[in-house]
């Protein structure tokens, strides 16, 4: 376990409501996870992984409980404030890549610098380093359909890692990809957890799972730790 | 984001969905065009008719024969009584009796034939006195107007106008060349120099002889003398702001040469230049409302399809604003990003929109006959209103986009 928790939750309930209906898909989630830990979230579908992906990504907030990132407390902010966290402190990586086919991968992966308000030189610059470090050093002028899946995940992964976010937040980054291109990507993955980044990763793969320092299974809304290992 | 980039976004995505933006900016630009052209036409008539109506000549008051509106209702015989004399143009003309009247044109015509030779050509023959090119303002071309002495005696001479004269004589130096009318002969002493024609009056095409002559050999009723009917008397004040001077002295003498003691039994109505004028654009200003009433519907018709365009944009884009918000976008930052994609296409539309109506401004008039001024306020103003469109159609959906949550937004196929 960490000694220095940047991403705690406490007692953490969501609650979705439609009309009349109300369905509780985390039943009270308590999690530490520390300062460059790498950490999988696994679980079948419809276990609340989900949920619990979007509540750490400050996509969505609890219904109950208190969930904190780097110390600041994310139940009392507004769409603005989180918006600026998630600029901040949250690197995302996506299934499906969702990388925008119009612009090229340089200008994908300088997004985030442009709503963080970084200046157009300096963000270029970061850019191309970011894809530098995934390997794709030679394609920034490329648009993601000229990329392979596998190239166009790594253009993800470096649009992630380009803000130097707090939390790397990965979901099912393997789940499109062939098992060559998912064994690069989770490479990558091991090589930015040696750079000292927090990662989570959710994934329904155990084979995936595996891989990371430590692993939580999520089922029915509440979570074990070390599930599946055995 | 700075706001070059989020223009240069919002332009990637226009030209992205390159067949609908058309389709839409084509919708703002026909409303604009609309607008631009009808407040031009509605001015080009208006110019059309001040420039008619002051060709007349200036500083013009018009009497004619019959009153406008007798008290009881009944109107007089407008214009066909014969109420005007010489001997009142005579009276109008004294500079004792009416100091403010600068010269007085009695005018009487009708059509005739006027031959030269085999050419025949027929044109309005008008009988006046001397003042007549100085009150309506024209000048000669060739040669010289009659001249008082010859029209005292009534002799034969004529002014012809320079379409008249090129159509009988094939050239406009036709002075010292002679014509008949009606077996007698004429001696063409001066040729107008051109003034254009009107709508409905032709300025160059007509004759001009001297009143003697003209009561005495041209005129069908033959009354000859001093007594002869006037049709039509124009009367010149000396300066623009001794014109109602000018009116006031002429109701007055006429109506005691005509012995008329109350004002709404006179035999005679003057009207003034600027009354015709003014009656003129009052018209036009209504006929302007209407068409800039139905361009303005053509705009927001236009304007209801850059909300249409909008509310398509963001359904169809509805995973790229989850991605951009989980990046971080602001709602603000999504809300302006949409609100200048709408103004672009109001402003690309509003700006071809202006080129279209000032093309059509400078082509259209040939065909139709009738002037198109370009007016710039209009056309700033209606580029002005097809980005305000955009800004407020955009403004909707814009919100919208904002308002997404970023969990549905992702989620969306």
């Amino acid at each position: 376990m960490a000694d220095q928790a940047v991403l705690r939750l406490e007692n953490v309930r969501k609650v979705y409501s439609a009309g009349e209906i109300e369905f509780e898909a985390l039943h009270g989630v308590s999690l530490d996870i520390g300062q460059g830990e790498y950490v999988a979230v696994a679980g079948p579908s419809g276990s609340g992984k989900s949920t619990l992906m979007n509540i750490l990504g400050c996509l969505d907030v609890a219904t109950e409980g208190r969930y904190e990132i780097a110390g600041q407390d994310v139940g009392q902010m507004d769409e603005s404030e989180l918006a600026e966290l998630r600029c901040r402190q949250i690197g995302f990586v996506f299934q499906q890549f969702n990388l925008l086919p119009s612009m090229s991968a340089w200008r994908n992966v300088e997004l985030p610098l442009s709503y963080a308000g970084v200046a157009p030189a300096q963000r270029r610059r970061r850019a191309i380093d970011a894809l530098e470090s995934v390997g794709l050093g030679d394609k920034i002028d490329n648009r993601p359909g000229q990329l392979s899946g596998g190239q166009q995940q790594r253009v993800a992964i470096a649009r992630a890692l380009v803000s130097e976010p707090t939390l790397l937040l990965a979901d099912e980054p393997t789940g499109n990809l062939d098992t060559a291109s998912a064994k690069e990507i989770l490479g990558i993955f091991d090589q930015v957890h040696r750079a000292g980044r927090t990662i989570v990763l959710i994934t329904h793969d155990w084979d995936v799972a595996r891989r990371a320092g430590r692993s939580i299974e999520v089922r029915d809304g509440t979570i074990l730790e070390g599930g599946g290992r055995a | 984001m700075s706001w070059g980039e989020t223009i240069r976004t919002g332009l990637t995505a226009i030209r992205s969905h390159a067949m609908r933006s058309v389709l839409t900016i084509v919708g703002i630009l026909i409303g604009i065009a609309a607008v631009i052209l009808t407040v031009g036409l509605g001015l080009g008539t208006q110019k059309d008719v001040s420039e008619s109506i002051s060709s007349l000549g200036s500083n013009l008051l018009i009497v004619r024969p019959g009153s406008a509106t007798s008290a009881a209702g009944i109107r007089g015989g407008f214009g066909s009584s014969t109420s005007l004399t010489m001997d009142d143009a005579a009276a109008l003309g004294s500079s004792l009796a009416a100091p403010d009247i600068a010269g007085v044109a009695p005018e009487a015509s009708t059509s005739v034939s006027l031959e030269n030779g085999d050419v025949n050509w027929t044109a309005s023959v008008t009988g006046t006195t001397t003042s007549w090119p100085q009150v309506r303002s024209r000048t000669l071309l060739a040669g010289e107007f009659f001249t008082e002495a010859q029209a005292e005696q009534a002799a034969n001479v004529i002014v012809l106008g320079a379409e008249t004269a090129t159509q009988l004589f094939g050239t406009t130096w036709a002075a010292g060349r002679s014509l008949t009318i009606d077996s007698t002969t004429y001696e063409v002493v001066g040729v107008l120099a051109e003034r254009g024609s009107s709508d409905d009056t032709d300025l160059d095409d007509l004759a001009v002889v001297p009143m003697q002559t003209y009561a005495a050999r041209i005129s069908s009723t033959g009354t000859a003398g001093t007594g002869a009917p006037v049709q039509t008397m124009y009367i010149q004040a000396t300066a623009a702001d001794t014109l109602s001077a000018a009116y006031q002295e002429a109701e007055t003498l006429l109506a005691n040469l005509h012995g008329i003691t109350d004002s709404s039994a006179a035999d005679f109505s003057i009207s003034s230049q600027d009354a015709l004028v003014s009656t003129a654009t009052a018209v036009y200003r209504t006929l302007t409302v209407l068409l800039v009433g139905i361009a303005a519907i053509a705009l927001l018709v236009g304007g209801i399809g850059v909300m249409n365009i909008m509310l398509v944009s963001v359904t169809e884009r509805t995973r790229e604003i989850g991605l951009r918000k989980a990046l971080g976008a602001k709602p603000s930052a999504i809300r302006r990003q949409f609100l200048v994609e709408a103004t672009a296409l109001g402003l690309v539309g509003g700006v071809l929109g202006a080129g279209l109506g000032i093309a059509g401004a400078i082509a259209l008039p040939q065909a139709l006959g009738s002037s198109i001024v370009v007016s710039w306020p209009a056309v700033f103003g209606a580029v002005a209103v097809a980005v305000g469109i955009g800004l407020v159609f955009g403004t909707y959906p814009a919100t919208r986009a904002a308002r997404l949550a970023p969990v549905d937004a992702l989620r969306d196929e």
